[in-house]
Order: C-alpha cells, then sequence, then structure tokens
C-alpha cells in the first residue's frame, strides 16, 4: 500500500461560541477564540490517499484529479470566508480544528473513488493541527473513537 | 469498507518549544567508552538545543467545546509539567530523573511522555521530540512508560 499526500493552504476566519453556554463560560473556556468579531488564520490541509499504484500509469489516483477534488471540496467553500456564517456544513458546530477535519473528511470521503481517503490534517498553526483517520486504521485509535 | 463518521479517530497535535543543555555521559561506562559512544556529546561542560515537542493526544470531540481537548487547558499543564522544567535548564543537573539517566532524546522524549500521560482530558497517543531540525524521536504508549 503506498500513500500519497497533497497540501493546499486556505484563509478563512472564525471564532468560538456556544450559545448553550453563558458569556462567562464562553470566555472561560475559549479565551480570545471567543472574541465575537472573529479572527483568522491560514489554514494548511493535508490530505492523505492510499492505494496500490495503477499498473498502466503508476498512479493511485491523478493528482491533478485530487486537486481538482480539493478545490470544488475545499477551497471553494472555505478560502476567504467566515467559517461561522458562510460555510453551511460547519453550521451549528463551534470551528475547531477537530470539527474541520470531521468536516473535510464527510466532504472529500466520498470523491475519492481511486484509492482511499487515509487521512485528513488541519494545521491552523504550524504549532496545532487537527487530524481524523479512519478509527481501524492500522489497528491505531481505535480504543477512543 | 469506508469509515463512516462514527468510525473516526481524531487527533490533536500541538508543538512546543524548549532550550536546555545536556551532556551524553555515563558513568557506566569508562571515560574511553563515553568517549568513543558519545563523541562530541561528552564534553564535559555539555551543549544544548532548541527542541521541539509535538504531542498527539486522541479522543471524543467533546460537544459543548468542539475539542478533544481544552487547549488553554493542555497548554498550562504542558508549561507546568515539561517546559518550567525543562526550559532554559540543563538536564543532567536540573532534572531530577536525568541525575542517573542519560538524558538521550529518546530518554527526554519518554520522560516527557510519562509526565504528558497524566493529562486527564484525552489520551496521549505519541510524544516527538525533535533534537534539531535533522533529527527526531518519537514514543507512544509502548515505549512510553
Amino acid at each position: 500500500m503506498i500513500r500519497i499526500t497533497r497540501k493546499v493552504e486556505f484563509a478563512a476566519s472564525h471564532f468560538y461560541h456556544n450559545p448553550e453556554l453563558s458569556a462567562e463560560e464562553n470566555r472561560r473556556i475559549f479565551g480570545k477564540c471567543n472574541n465575537p468579531h472573529g479572527h483568522g488564520h491560514n489554514y494548511t490541509l493535508e490530505v492523505t490517499v492510499e492505494g496500490e499504484p495503477d499498473p498502466v500509469t503508476g498512479m493511485i489516483l491523478d493528482l491533478k484529479e485530487l486537486k481538482e477534488i480539493l478545490n470544488r471540496e475545499v477551497m471553494e467553500r472555505m478560502d476567504h470566508r467566515h467559517l461561522n456564517y458562510e460555510v453551511p456544513e460547519m453550521a451549528g458546530k463551534i470551528p475547531t480544528c477537530e470539527n474541520l477535519a470531521v468536516v473535510i473528511w464527510g466532504l472529500l470521503e466520498p470523491k475519492i473513488t481511486r484509492g482511499r481517503l487515509d487521512r485528513v490534517r488541519v494545521y491552523e498553526s504550524a504549532d496545532l493541527y487537527a487530524e481524523c483517520t479512519a478509527a481501524a486504521r492500522n489497528g491505531a485509535g481505535g480504543k477512543s473513537a | 469498507m469506508r469509515a463512516t463518521g462514527a468510525a473516526l479517530r481524531v487527533a490533536v497535535g500541538r508543538r512546543y518549544r524548549f532550550a536546555a543543555s545536556h551532556r551524553l555521559h555515563t558513568a557506566r561506562l569508562t571515560e574511553e567508552e563515553n568517549a568513543r559512544v558519545y563523541g562530541k556529546c561528552a564534553n564535559p561542560y555539555g551543549h544544548g538545543h532548541n527542541y521541539v515537542v509535538e504531542v498527539t493526544l486522541t479522543g471524543p470531540v467533546d460537544e459543548r467545546m468542539g475539542m478533544v481537548a481544552n487547549l488553554a487547558a493542555l497548554d498550562e499543564f504542558v508549561d507546568r509539567e515539561v517546559l518550567d522544567a525543562f526550559d532554559h535548564k540543563n538536564l543532567n543537573e536540573e532534572v531530577a530523573e536525568f541525575r542517573e539517566v542519560v538524558p538521550t532524546t529518546e530518554n527526554v522524549c519518554r520522560e516527557i511522555f510519562k509526565r504528558v500521560a497524566k493529562f486527564p482530558e484525552a489520551r496521549l497517543e505519541r510524544v516527538r521530540v525533535e533534537e534539531t531540525g535533522a533529527n527526531s524521536f518519537e514514543c507512544d504508549e509502548e515505549s512510553g512508560m
């Protein structure tokens, strides 16, 4: 099995607020991220697809095809958008890295028809990322899912 | 079989930095053997590195916060348990665990794993320590405890 990873970057704004919590609890839990005016990040998305290379093309899937999927499913939805207000898939969800990774997994997984989606990793900054993998991957993480 | 939302593993990765000095030398070896095994790293005056620590935690995404673990709580925990103890310190002289144990980055990695594993909000899956940009060391539950 071979894995290929493609990276794209998008810029978006967001803030964290849970309407079911008091203003004070929101401030305590989310800190600066609770600022209602929002703030933004340059996100880096790494998408890994695994599979066997096609014997004729030598590819798991054409990287151009993966680029088009990422453009259509992620970039057009999220780049230069406000994640709280402009991305319907994030509605009702706090736009944390974790939730973004889960939503992006859900968007990409059915579109990847050659090979299999292996990992979605979303960096909010160089020092923070969240990632999704199938719980059964290498037996890893099964206990925690 | 394809993973659905319910069968996803979500993990969060966070990077921290500290600067510290150390000397690789053990009383179990002769001076000559120390010099042969550890080379420049056995210099009696020690030397230092800018270390980068990446911790990976998994667990269910808390619906209230949208996070695997509250990041502010994690940062505070790592600050208190690891960075306060290691940053701008001489690891051999000032970290009790390295009085008898050689502070190779393997052992530093394992010690950090032991400390961060006590974080109560999520399961620590992996600790990676970069001693320089050119080398890194990793440990997980099996190697860490």
